[in-house]
């Protein structure tokens, strides 16, 4: 029998620098958390319209979302780590958008994307939300309408890098706090 | 003898006479107007009348026009027969500062919903609705955005360059 070869050539993440020894390795706390961390964010896709096809299509097996971790999609915010804002916001639906947000538990990320959610959008009228931002805070903002997989991808990306090279003490820091009071929560 | 729209406006003309103006059929479709207090009356007798049978209300909404003083909101009832597919559509016009029209919710049950989108967005004042409050916009919002008083746009922005929308 031949044996069976697939995914023969597996991709392995890089350690961080550390002092390795016979048996251990040591390195800082926070490179690991980081890297733990950004190689399995749990998404939760928050999609509305037209973007939310597109995420549906980042999802699919072509531009495959799972391949960076995120093989679970939750759709309750109490599991999941990054919320991904895909599509028109209306200014009935602002609230319920930051709903949302106050239920996910920290560490959490918000990622924006479609120009829509990023501002408006071409929907500059009484009642769209000129931009998620205005009621929650935003980590990364993935212009397009609708943006490509592959610019989802790339935003998703950028995601990874910030949870990678994020302080651990980030969230209780003072910098952080001001960002919660400028809109309002807890 | 298939219904036509000779028939429909001999038997509306009949029975409320001068009351039913401005008949036209563009499209093939018979188009009428009527003063407002009659607009539940005519609907129950485009109901009830056996040969007419008008009992589907397809749609429900009002235009704004600006220029007729005294009667510039328009409220619009589009009506279906389904036995013999015919449509017609009734014309009543109000007033913009006292708009006030007979709901039709004790006739069609689908007016109801409908007459909460015309009120939501031309504040168009339905007597006798049981629950007349926003149901499409914020419900904070104390306009009524699709009289032609009222800016398209947002007003909330401030990073907008004038130039490039051509008010520079």
């Amino acid at each position: 029998m031949r044996p069976v070869q697939f995914n023969s050539k597996l991709k392995m993440v890089e350690a961080p620098e550390g002092m390795m020894g016979d048996g251990f390795m040591a390195t800082s706390f926070e490179k690991v958390v980081g890297l733990a961390r950004k190689n399995s964010i749990w998404p939760l896709p928050f999609a509305t319209s037209c973007c939310g096809i597109e995420f549906m299509a980042t999802m699919a097996s072509h531009y495959d979302l799972a391949r960076f971790g995120s093989e679970r999609v939750g759709f309750s915010p109490r599991q999941c780590d990054l919320l991904m804002v895909m599509g028109t916001i209306s200014k009935k639906m602002g609230p319920v958008l930051r709903q949302v947000y106050l239920q996910m538990a920290e560490p959490r990320w918000v990622l924006s994307v479609g120009a829509c959610a990023c501002s408006g959008g071409i929907f500059d009228t009484y009642s769209v939300l000129q931009g998620i931002d205005q009621v929650i805070p935003v980590d990364v903002y993935v212009p397009g309408c609708p943006p490509r997989p592959e610019a989802i991808l790339d935003g998703f990306m950028k995601i990874q890098d910030l949870v990678g090279q994020e302080s651990l003490r980030r969230r209780n820091g003072d910098k952080y706090k001001e960002l919660m009071e400028v809109y309002g929560i807890q | 003898m298939a219904l036509t729209n000779d028939t429909i406006k001999l038997k509306l003309q009949e029975k409320f006479g001068e009351a039913i103006i401005d008949i036209a059929e563009p499209y093939g479709m018979l188009t009428f107007t009527a003063p407002k207090d009659l607009n539940l009356k005519i609907l129950q007798y485009l109901f009830d009348e056996e040969e007419l049978k008008f009992r589907f209300l397809t749609d429900l909404q009002a235009v704004h026009y600006p220029d007729r003083k005294g009667e510039e909101l328009m409220v619009v009832y589009h009506l279906h027969n389904l036995v013999d597919n015919i449509r017609i559509r009734l014309k009543v016009y109000t007033d913009v500062k006292d708009p006030k029209v007979y709901s039709a919710t004790a006739l069609y049950q689908s007016a109801n919903f409908m007459e909460r989108e015309t009120y939501d967005f031309f504040g168009v004042n339905f007597v006798g609705h049981p629950n007349l409050i926003r149901i499409l916009n914020v419900d904070e919002m104390d306009y009524f955005p699709m009289r032609k008083e009222f800016p398209l746009e947002d007003q909330s922005r401030v990073d907008k360059d004038d130039e490039m929308f051509g008010r520079g």
